[in-house]
Formats: structure tokens, C-alpha cells, sequence
């Protein structure tokens, strides 16, 4: 036999190998683009609709009404393709056999959630840009500089990637698909409708006020919400940034315990 | 001796079922070991702890020197899985598929694609590469699985049941293969439920049933405890079968297996009696329907092992 030894010597191994089925995530979604089209025309869906349906009313005009509305289906958009896709795919994975050829491979245990959650990343970009597309055409306008609108995108993506782990690990755990998108749809209502998003807390009655307040989701929004405005965002930023963490730091470790002891 | 793996007392069990009962494998370098058993006798269950997908309960594990739960990452740089089930991303191309596995194996992305192309060659499907994997045959997506494992040239291949589920000629191309693999040096465990496939690849063979193992030894010491052939016969008149048993047990000195409605089995080492059996079967005024001699099956291989027929555990 031809004794090459194949890996071990190169460094930096959990990167790279995530790197490589992050590529594996991406070519698919290339391939099967349905979750993606998805994850972006639901959040664009809301957006039409609330804008006319409500702009009216809490605004006085659609166009006053689509500057308050666009930062909340930004985080929207983040947040549900976290929510549906990665979760949905591991828990394929899992079912099929390739969860078993990646575990009899010397790769890193986290390498194949890592690289679904990365590709993820990217699919949220690509979500953005989309949905900043057709805020403008709509006629939103960013009213802060270049580097506040960077700060609220990465802010949206980085709340999102850290919600998506939810989902992971409910992927990883739940054996049945269904159940898992199930409760993606179930959770989605209540933690992105039950917020700032369509009109500000203070009109809220005061159980959904009190609802709106502890959900993170609400932080989000206002914290990108007043970095494309150009208001004081520094509070909910914080309070964005330590939910963001919260979540990463529960859900994170509990995903890949779950992952590992998965037969 | 020097052994590519080796298993002692696995124990292994999912909720109230016992998978693995005290299991012993072991397999000299260069070798293939056959695994031969039913459904549920634990075969897949061996194998998952052997590639470290599985921690046993009891009992320990050894692949190419180390450790199967404490080494598990050591072990997973020596070994190949082939599963019951393909093991591929069906939404990639088989070319893909093997480049992927190729860089999680740390090849640099040129060495991949040079070591895909040379799997595809070899496992004759270079003119499926480019298609997804979902479109392929069920016996090229084997093909694929197996040269998929096959990436990081390991030194020990599990194949779990590699040609369920194929064709014959398929079957033969895999007995080929694996006889290919052997023949550099690779040693190989291959769980089967086909006695005949186990005799055409097996250098030693276990049978193994409820979690352990009844019977090893090489093809022909098993052919002598289960009997190289099988004398089938059916009298025209099927009250006559009782005197066809004793007739068939006479001459063979095995107890014989009444099958259903008047078909009575023996399993004999060699073809020599036929002549003694016709004889006194005519001798007893026993008139026949069918008479023939063919290879045991699995389950009289259980039968005459375990004295029980293999029905009883479905």
C-alpha cells in the first residue's frame, strides 16, 4: 500500500475544515436556492405589507412609516434565516448518512456545525443586500453615515448567528424535520412580531409591553433602528451585544454537546 | 500476533436491548474478516464502536494500536467506513464528494482533485463525476461510498454489508475490489449475510448472533461444523418425509431439518454421499419429487449452529 499519511501535519485544522463544508452549504444553496429566496421574500413580504397596511396609521405617511420599519425586517431577515436554515439542514444531515462518514473522519466534532453556521453568515449578506435593494427602491434612506449602516448590518448578522444556535441545537436534538421547522415557525411570531418592529412599545398594551421589553429581538431592532436613523444607539447596542453573547454561550456549547453524542 | 484490530467483551446496549453481548473480533494485518450473522445479531453495532462512532458500555477496543473511545481521533486517521446506507452529500456531484472528503483529510485542494480523479478511474465511474450523487444507480452510489472511504488510503476498511441490495454482477465487481485492497496490504472487516460472500473474501470468519460470537474459524472449518452442501429432498408423498429424515440422518450423522410440507434438508461435508442416500432412500420405497444439492443457506448455517431455526428471533 502507498504509505502517504494522509492529514495531521497541516495547522489550523477546525478552520480550514469548517471552510470546507461551509463551501459544501454554500454549493447547495447555489444548487437548491429555495431556502434562501425564502428566507429573503418572507422578511420583503412583511415589509410590503406592513408598510401599506400600517404606515398610515402609526405614521401619518408610508414614507415616514418605511424609515421606522425597514431597520426591524432588517433584523427580520437575520434572524429567520438563522432560524430556518441551519437548524433544518443539520438535522438532514444527521438523519442521512453523511453525519456518520463526517464523524469517522479526523476532523475537528464542531467543524460540521461550525461550517453550516458560516455558510449561514454568508447567506445572511447575501439576504441583506438583497433586502437593502428593495428598501431603496421602496425609498428607504439611510439617514447616518457609511460606518453607523456597516455597524447596524454586522450588528443584524452577528444577533442572528447567534440565535441561529437555537436552532442548531433543536436541530441536532429533535429527530424529526418537521417538528424542528415547526418550531422555528411557532417561535418565529411571538419573538420577531412581538416587538418594535411595526410600531413603537409605548402604544403596546401592557402585557406585550412587558413581552416586547425582554425580548432581545426588540433590542435589535432599536439598536439598528437608531444606527440607520443616526438616533443615540449606544443602550440597545449594549443590550443587542449581551443578549447576542447570552445566547452564544448557552446554546453554542449545549448545540455541540448534543452533536457529539448523537449516534 | 500482530492484529489491526481487536475487540474484547464489547457490551453494548440501547435502552432495554442488548446490541452486543460480550463480543471478541480480531483480525491479523492484511486480512479480511468476515462477520457473518442475521439481522440484529449486532453486526452494525460492532462496527460503529470499531470506526469510534460508538462508545462501548463494556469491554474495550483496539484499531492499528489504539484506543477506540481514548484515541478515537487516532483511529479515525487509519480507518474507512463503507455503512448499510450510502454515505455521500447527494446534493454534490461524486467528484465533489470525494474532494471534500479530500480536504477534511488535509490533502491540499490540487491533491484531491488529482486523488477524486484517481477513484473515479478506478471505481469506473468517470462518467458519472459530474452528476449529484442522487442521480447515480444504487449500485454506483455503493461504488461512490465505498471510494469515498477510501479517499485518505486507510490502512483498515470496515465495509457493513457492502452488496446488500446489488446485483450479482455488482456484487462480483465489490468482491474484486476489495480483493484488489487486500492485495495492498489493507485489512478489511466485512459484515455479510450472505455465507456465500463471506466464503469468497473471508480469510476467518465469526458468526456472530445476539451480540456475540458462536462459531469462527476459516470458510472451510465452518463448512464442516454447518456442512459444505445441503441435501434437499421431497418426497411425492409427504407423510414419507419422517422416513426421508431418518434416512438423510443415517447417512450424513446430522440431524436433519424437516423445512415445510414434506421438504427435509441435511447438510453434508461433501458430495460423495448422494449416491448412499438415492440408494437407501430407494431401498425404503421413499419415491421423490425433488432431490438436489445445493449450498447451505444462512439460516440452516443457524441451524446447525445454534439448533434453532432462524425464524424464531424475526
Amino acid at each position: 500500500m502507498t504509505t502517504t499519511e494522509t492529514s495531521g501535519s497541516r495547522p489550523f485544522g477546525l478552520v480550514r475544515h469548517s471552510a470546507v463544508l461551509a463551501r459544501r452549504s454554500l454549493v447547495k444553496t447555489r444548487r437548491n436556492p429555495g431556502y434562501l429566496i425564502n428566507g429573503v421574500m418572507t422578511p420583503v413580504i412583511f415589509l410590503v405589507l406592513f408598510l401599506y397596511l400600517f404606515g398610515g396609521a402609526v405614521s401619518g405617511s408610508t414614507d415616514n412609516y418605511l424609515q421606522y420599519l425597514f431597520p426591524g425586517i432588517l433584523v427580520m431577515t437575520t434572524s429567520l434565516s438563522g432560524m430556518l436554515a441551519t437548524g433544518l439542514n443539520l438535522n438532514l444531515d444527521v438523519k442521512k448518512g453523511i453525519f456518520d462518514r463526517f464523524r469517522s473522519l479526523p476532523i475537528e466534532r464542531a467543524a460540521p456545525l461550525l461550517g453550516s453556521v458560516a455558510a449561514d453568515v454568508v447567506r445572511y449578506v447575501l439576504a441583506v443586500i438583497v433586502l437593502f435593494g428593495i428598501g431603496y427602491a421602496l425609498g428607504f434612506r439611510v439617514q447616518s453615515d457609511p460606518l453607523s449602516t456597516l455597524a447596524a448590518v454586522l450588528l443584524a448578522v452577528a444577533f442572528g448567528f447567534c440565535l441561529s444556535w437555537v436552532t442548531v441545537f433543536l436541530g441536532v436534538l429533535v429527530r424529526d424535520e418537521g417538528a424542528v421547522l415547526t418550531f422555528s415557525f411557532v417561535a418565529f411570531l411571538p419573538l420577531v412580531l412581538g416587538t418594535s418592529l411595526s410600531a413603537p412599545i409605548d402604544t403596546l398594551p401592557g402585557w406585550l409591553r412587558a413581552w416586547a421589553n425582554v425580548n432581545p429581538v426588540t433590542h435589535a431592532m432599536d439598536a439598528c433602528r437608531a444606527l440607520l436613523s443616526g438616533g443615540a444607539a449606544g443602550d440597545a447596542v449594549t443590550q443587542t451585544l449581551i443578549w447576542s453573547a447570552v445566547l452564544l454561550v448557552i446554546f453554542c456549547p449545549l448545540a455541540v454537546f448534543a452533536y457529539q453524542r448523537r449516534r | 500476533m500482530d492484529y489491526a484490530f481487536q475487540a474484547e467483551g464489547l457490551v453494548k446496549r440501547f435502552g432495554k436491548q442488548t446490541a452486543l453481548s460480550g463480543l471478541d473480533l480480531a483480525a491479523p494485518a492484511g486480512t479480511v474478516l468476515g462477520v457473518l450473522g442475521p439481522n440484529g445479531a449486532g453486526k452494525t453495532t460492532a462496527i460503529r464502536i470499531l470506526a469510534t462512532l460508538l462508545s462501548p458500555d463494556e469491554g474495550r477496543a483496539v484499531v492499528g494500536g489504539f484506543d477506540v473511545v481514548t484515541q478515537a481521533h487516532r483511529v479515525r486517521r487509519l480507518i474507512g467506513l463503507t455503512g448499510q446506507y450510502a454515505t455521500v452529500d447527494e446534493e454534490l456531484t461524486a467528484f465533489e464528494n470525494l474532494v471534500m472528503v479530500g480536504q477534511l483529510l488535509d490533502l491540499r485542494k490540487a491533491e484531491a482533485r488529482s486523488r477524486a480523479d484517481e477513484l473515479l478511474r478506478q471505481f469506473d465511474l468517470r462518467e458519472s463525476g459530474t452528476q449529484r450523487a442522487s442521480a447515480l444507480s444504487g449500485g454506483m452510489r455503493r461504488r461512490l461510498d465505498l471510494a469515498v472511504s477510501l479517499v485518505g488510503r486507510p490502512r483498515i476498511v470496515f465495509l457493513d454489508e457492502p452488496t446488500t441490495g446489488l446485483d450479482p454482477g455488482r456484487r462480483e465487481d465489490l468482491w474484486r475490489l476489495v480483493r484488489s485492497m487486500t492485495a495492498e496490504g489493507v485489512t478489511v472487516l466485512l459484515t455479510t449475510q450472505y455465507l456465500e460472500e463471506a466464503d469468497a473474501l473471508a480469510d476467518h470468519i465469526c458468526v456472530i448472533d445476539e451480540g456475540r460470537v458462536i462459531a469462527d474459524g476459516t470458510s472451510a472449518d465452518l463448512k464442516r461444523i454447518v456442512g459444505g452442501q445441503t441435501i434437499v429432498v421431497r418426497p411425492v408423498d409427504p407423510r414419507q418425509a419422517d422416513v426421508a429424515a431418518e434416512v438423510l440422518e443415517q447417512v450424513a450423522r446430522r440431524r436433519a431439518e424437516p423445512v415445510h410440507r414434506g421438504v427435509v434438508t441435511v447438510p453434508v461435508e461433501d458430495d460423495r454421499v448422494l449416491p448412499e442416500v438415492v440408494r437407501r432412500l430407494v431401498d425404503a420405497d421413499v419415491r421423490l419429487a425433488e432431490f438436489s444439492l445445493r449450498l447451505p443457506s444462512l439460516d440452516e448455517a443457524f441451524f446447525a449452529l445454534t439448533g434453532r431455526a432462524e425464524e424464531v428471533r424475526r
